[in-house]
């Protein structure tokens, strides 16, 4: 046990000896890994705030609103109503006036609320509020109603939620593919910055095998050099991320882009899973590097 | 102790560098390997470490079949084998002391056991004055002092030396000799390769022949031959 220890203890220290007597070439590598890492970070806060958009939406909005002419009748009013509680997976239809609406806006955009002061008359429209059981059936409403005399528009969400949702996936596919795509070029630099030292240490590698030292022995300190390119890599990049996404979420604050800041994920609840994740990839990228590059030059 | 049982060696370009080779080397004993260059020697060397595995036959070491061995335990085989070669192959940046003390540190010993052998080895090779030189403060002999001292400083059971007295001149071969003898002396087994005629037939060893991969003579206190001519 306590030789497994030294023998431990030895391998770290050659490690870190390694890493810096390369600490030239080393840079390179934790600049690498450190931008795999900021780019993987844009990514996850793009698709983290989409997805909020797409869940806040989807729950806000499973209901149809329709927006009534000004001239309408009593009759065609009635008919409306009727036909649209007829549809399956309709919960209720509620009248909404255009004073109700106004004042439903007034609280919705608190206290921005000011800038609505400036109408001399409201331009809301009366409508009627479909809410629905969730948002498949909304199309069938729709579709019922929107022929119907005395509509001026039929406004529902499911667009925008499946132009989300295709825009999550989009971002998605393409974070994904630049980061695996970095995460590669990574694993190259890392491997050469290796090699260098497997080169520098060839004639101490072979000498150690003749004396009988064990492959974890020899690719130990290499593997370790390795990975802890890739923390330092991981612990700038967290530093990069948290504190340049709190710039840029304050900023937007500050701008008063409330209504955008809402789905924007808050960088605190982003700070533990993002540094988890960015260590594990970090050295994850540094131990591959090294196996690469032992597995090309070391061939034991 | 190192027994080749119909051993052939086929190298991967297609050389045939060893064909069916039989020898038998006992615990304690002296053996000269001699042949001309490109003879087999270093091969056979090479299949002792598990540098190489023989295309045919059967090698065992300490009655260990090591013919075939997972990559695993190679390391714990070559623990049991010293090695010294005609380049020395010490670490320049090491001091004598510390290259020895490598050789230990890689298998985990106690500092304590480091500190206590390393100077009992270099006295062993009479190097205990330049335990703090640099190699290239050192003379010819003096490197493969060191190299001797690394190989045998955990104590395995075999020396192998290949050609140690090649870059050296006649003086310092024996030098070199000396120690070999004193190390068998102690009991351990030594297998030297070497086409050193002078030292083979002074020593009065047991010698193994060697020509084109095939094992020509093997006598008890033999002499190097002159029918191989030293190449
Ligand atoms: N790694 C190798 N690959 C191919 N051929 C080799 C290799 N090592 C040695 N040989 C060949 O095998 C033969 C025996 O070589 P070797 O055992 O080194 O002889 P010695 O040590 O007696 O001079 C020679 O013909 C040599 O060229
Ligand atoms: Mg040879």
């Amino acid at each position: 046990m306590r030789m497994k220890f030294r023998i431990f203890k030895n391998i770290v220290k050659q490690g870190f000896q390694g890493m810096w007597r390369n600490r030239g070439m080393g840079l390179a590598s934790v600049g690498s890994i450190t931008a795999v890492l900021i780019i993987l970070g844009i990514v996850l806060i793009m698709i983290l705030s989409i997805n909020n958009v797409v869940v806040e939406t989807k729950n806000k909005f499973d209901e149809i609103q329709i927006f009534l002419e000004d001239d309408i009748t009593d009759e065609q009013l009635d008919y409306i109503e009727e036909q649209a509680k007829e549809n399956e997976g309709v919960l209720s239809v509620i009248y909404q006036s255009k004073e109700q609406a106004l004042e439903i806006m007034k609280e919705d955009w608190g206290e921005n609320a000011y800038l609505l002061e400036g109408f001399e008359t409201n331009p809301l429209p009366d409508s009627f509020i479909v809410k629905l059981k969730g948002i498949e059936y909304a199309d069938s409403v729709v579709n019922k109603v929107q022929e119907l005399e005395g509509i001026d528009e039929v406004k529902y969400y499911k667009d925008i939620i499946e132009k989300l949702v295709l825009m999550a996936n989009y971002v998605r596919g393409g974070g994904l593919i630049i980061t695996a795509i970095l995460i590669v070029v990574s694993i190259f630099i890392i491997s050469n910055t290796i090699k260098i030292t497997v080169t520098a240490r060839q004639r101490e590698i072979n000498i150690m095998k003749y004396v009988g030292a064990t492959n974890g022995y020899i690719r130990g300190p290499f593997i370790i050099e390795g990975v802890l390119f890739g923390l330092i890599g991981a612990v700038l990049s967290i530093l990069i991320v948290n504190y340049g996404y709190r710039y840029f979420f304050n900023t937007v604050n500050d701008k008063l882009y409330v209504l955008f800041t809402v789905y924007l994920v808050p960088p605190v609840a982003l700070i533990k899973d993002l540094s988890i994740i960015f260590i594990s990839i970090g050295m994850g990228i540094g131990a591959l590097g090294s196996l690469v590059s032992l597995k090309r030059f070391l061939n034991a | 102790m190192i027994q080749f049982v119909n051993v052939s060696k086929e190298y991967k370009n297609g050389v045939k560098a060893l064909s069916n080779v039989n020898l038998s080397i006992e615990k304690g004993e002296f053996v000269f390997l001699v042949g001309p260059s490109g003879a087999g020697k270093s091969t056979i060397i090479k299949l002792i470490l598990k540098e190489e595995d023989p295309t045919e036959g059967k090698i065992y070491l300490n009655d260990m079949d090591i013919t075939k061995v997972k990559n695993r335990k190679i390391p714990y085989i070559r623990r049991k084998v010293g090695v010294v070669f005609q380049d020395f192959r010490l670490l320049q940046n090491k001091t004598v002391y510390e290259n020895v003390a490598f050789a230990m540190e890689i298998i985990g010993a106690h500092p304590k056991e480091i500190r206590r052998n390393v100077p009992m080895v270099l006295s062993m090779v009479d190097l205990s004055r330049k335990a703090y030189c640099y190699p290239d403060e050192l003379s010819g002999g003096e490197h493969q002092r060191v190299a001797i001292a690394r190989a045998i400083v955990n104590s395995p059971p075999i020396l192998i030396a290949d050609e140690p007295t090649g870059n050296l001149d006649p003086e310092t071969a024996w030098e070199i000799m000396n120690v070999l003898r004193d190390i068998n002396r102690r009991g351990t087994t030594v297998l030297m390769a070497t086409h050193a005629k002078d030292i083979v037939d002074i020593m009065k060893k047991r010698v193994i022949a060697i020509e084109s991969g095939k094992i020509v003579r093997d006598e008890e206190k033999g002499v190097y031959e002159n029918e191989i001519s030293n190449i």
